[in-house]
């Protein structure tokens, strides 16, 4: 039982181990594959979409400068193409707007500012002439350079709107004419600029003020100042900015308006790259199926294996008991021998000396002894015990001689006979009747006559047990096979207890007994299945409770010279392997 | 015809006596020998035995060896080997090795006997045919 639970554990552990081992070997290589593809799928994949931002980022500053170049021209050109005091005009002005509203819907008003900020025309929606411009903001700049556009303001309408001013010299005297372009229409440029559900553009001046409406509200302090990372002044500047609540954002950012502008792209990292996250899933996912699956198999497989070799290590234990037993076989029949030969001597003094007296009696002085006939009687009786013991020690020898597994033509009557000897002086014991039906002239088989006889001691041995308590008939038939051609085949049946119908399918199993501990070694029955496997016969067994059993045993023979002519000629007709 | 001249050879000491004791009284001259080297000794000493009954099985010089012996020493001698069941290859060497016959332990009295007259009657027809041959060379000879 110990030992049992022992080897129970053995193959447990062995099964871990195989199990820890192939789980190792095939998921280890298989995550760090994926670890790797995925790494660089990933930073291939970022690299991709912020190239993909950077290129929409560009082509919509391009956008913007352009726009904002085309009204500049136009303003320019607007300019260049009137007598400046027809400008101061106001229904000249108001022609000039009509003429740059056909041109672009962007413009809202025109106005023509003196050096000390009055606007002295102004054509517009708005009631702004004459209004005074000195403290503006944008003033100074527009009259320091030739062109100039604001950022985006309220000013005195309290609209957002920015202007672009254009300074012309004339009556001596500095002069701006400045037109105000509509914020919605800068706006709509840079709110076109709209990928996923987060993603979105803004424009910001040096100061961090919004030059366009985000779509959103946006916390001023959680966007980074792009001013100071673009050191290397490229076109465009990535940054990857993490919030203190964990969301992580991507900014995108190019410089306008000769760097007093920038146009900011900004996208949650999440939506940027759900793609990537969805891959990242579907890859975890089929790395979660395929470790399912490589556990699954390898569950089985190991089990598997542990079977087979539970299997063949019942097996060699079964061998090597095989081996123990023969041994055991091998040495009692040395033992038998000794012991025949030791019983033989004494045997052979008695019948000597017996036949001495008898050699005596023949005196004409013992003859006229009134007891003559009675020691005669004696003698002869001394005689006759003396050839049975000799019959019995020869037979005990024959036994002991045929232990070696070499294979022989064999005459199975004989071995039969010979078997049935020695287990007479048993069955005699236990009042059990052996009776045999053997044909005659049966062929020759080739077999080992040791292992033969270990095959039918078995059989015999088996009925005498199964008889033991009440007696009966052991029954041994010897015939062809008229199932089986070319087989012998030997009956071997009793009246007995039978064998209950469960344990029949296991009774050839190794180590399997039904006999109390110590009693049998449960490999009887397994080492005759496996001598007549390996011989190319078969064995099969029939029972009933209470009944009796009948094992079938099928010999494979060949045809001598010898058979082929003495073969008898009924033989064919014999009746069907089945007995009653 | 005289009886033959017979060595008993053998280590179980009650069986010679008793076989012994029976053959004399059919009128055979019994000498007994315990051991395969007490054979041999009595064998030098003694030129008159006709037929060795030899046990196979003996400790010390064993049968077949004692066999050996007697028939390199004195080939005339007929031997016929005693054994039980166990050693029957052994007798069968015997045979091979010269031995006139073998017979099993216990053996009828009868087979013994008959066997013991054709050991000694072909001895005594070797030796006539020997002396016949030598008495042929010497009147060759004188011719």
């Amino acid at each position: 039982m110990k030992e049992s639970k022992t080897s129970y554990t053995r193959y447990q552990a062995l099964n871990r181990n195989i199990l820890f081992i192939i789980i190792f070997m095939s998921i280890a290589p298989m995550i760090f594959v994926s670890i790797t593809i995925f790494y660089h799928f990933h930073s291939s994949y970022k690299e991709k979409v912020n190239a993909h931002l950077g290129e929409l980022v560009l082509k919509h500053k391009q956008r913007i400068d352009l726009f904002l170049e085309e009204k500049l021209d136009a303003v320019t050109f607007l300019l260049h193409s009137s007598k400046p005091e027809k400008l101061l005009q106001e229904a000249a002005l108001e022609e000039k707007l009509a003429i740059l509203n056909g041109l672009s819907p962007a413009f809202v008003d025109l106005g023509i500012v003196n050096e000390s900020g009055l606007q002295v025309a102004y054509a517009g929606p708005f009631r702004l002439a004459k209004v005074q411009y000195n403290d503006a903001f944008w003033l100074e700049k527009a009259l320091a350079n030739d062109y100039y556009v604001s950022d985006v303001f309220l000013g005195l309408r309290g609209h957002p709107h920015f202007i672009i001013t254009t300074k012309f010299t004339w009556d001596s005297r500095s002069w701006i004419l400045r037109a105000t372009i509509d914020f919605n229409a800068f706006n709509t440029l840079v709110e076109n600029l709209r990928i996923g559900e987060t993603g979105f553009a803004f424009i910001l001046n040096r100061e961090g003020l919004f030059q366009t409406k985000p779509p959103v509200e946006i916390n001023k302090e959680q966007i980074p100042n792009f001013w100071d990372r673009n050191n290397n002044r490229t076109d465009i500047l990535n940054i990857e900015n993490t919030q203190p609540n964990g969301d992580t954002f991507i900014y995108v950012a190019s410089f306008l308006k000769n760097d007093d502008w920038v146009l900011v792209y900004r996208q949650t990292t999440r939506d940027a790259y759900s793609d990537l996250t969805r891959a990242q899933h579907l890859a975890i996912m089929i790395i979660i199926f395929a470790g399912i699956i490589i556990i699954t198999l390898t569950l089985i497989f190991s089990r598997r294996i542990v079977t087979r070799i539970k299997k063949t290590d019942t097996e060699k234990e079964f061998m090597n008991l095989q081996v123990i037993e023969s041994g055991k076989l091998a040495s009692i029949g040395e033992l038998a021998a000794g012991i025949a030969h030791e019983i033989n001597n004494p045997v052979a003094i008695m019948v000597e000396e017996a036949g001495w007296i008898g050699d005596l009696l023949e005196e004409d002085e013992l003859k006229s002894s009134s007891n003559l006939d009675e020691f005669k009687r004696s003698l002869e009786q001394i005689h006759t015990q003396g050839r049975r013991c000799k019959d019995i020690t020869h037979k005990l020898l024959s036994f002991a001689r045929k232990t070696d597994p070499s294979v022989d033509d064999l005459d199975v009557n004989a071995l039969i006979e010979e078997v049935v000897a020695l287990s007479a002086q048993m069955a005699r014991h236990s009042h059990i009747n052996i009776v045999t039906e053997l044909q005659h002239d049966l062929p020759p088989i080739s077999v080992s006559s040791s292992e033969m006889q270990q095959v039918l001691m078995n059989l015999i041995n088996n009925a005498l047990n199964a008889m033991e308590e009440n007696g009966g008939t052991i029954k041994i038939i010897s015939k062809l096979s008229k199932l089986e051609k070319g087989h012998i085949v030997i009956v071997v049946e009793d009246d007995g207890h039978g064998i209950p119908e469960s344990v029949i399918p296991r009774i050839f199993d190794p180590f399997f007994t039904t006999k109390p501990v110590g009693k049998g070694t449960g490999l009887g029955l397994s080492i005759c299945y496996g001598i007549i496997n390996k011989i190319g016969g078969k064995i099969d067994v029939s029972s009933v409770v209470d009944v009796g059993t009948r094992f079938r045993v099928w010999l494979p023979y060949h045809i001598t010279d010898h058979y082929r002519d003495t073969k008898p000629a009924d033989q064919e007709t014999g009746e069907a392997d089945k007995t009653n | 015809m005289n009886s033959a001249i017979v060595l008993i050879v053998d280590d179980e000491i009650p069986f010679i006596q008793a076989l012994s004791k029976r053959l004399k009284k059919r009128e055979f001259s019994i000498t007994e020998a315990f051991s395969g080297s007490d054979a041999l000794r009595i064998l030098n000493e003694r030129q008159d035995i006709e037929v060795v009954l030899l046990d196979v099985k003996m400790p010390g010089i064993d049968g077949i060896e004692t066999l050996q012996t007697i028939k390199q020493k004195y080939p005339l001698v007929e031997v016929i080997m005693l054994t039980g069941h166990g050693t029957i290859e052994t007798a069968i060497e015997g045979m091979k090795l010269g031995a006139f016959d073998y017979l099993l332990k216990p053996c009828e009295i009868e087979i013994l006997v008959s066997k013991v007259n054709e050991a000694s009657a072909r001895k005594r027809m070797h030796e006539k045919k020997i002396i016949e041959a030598r008495i042929n060379r010497i009147t060759k000879k004188r011719v």
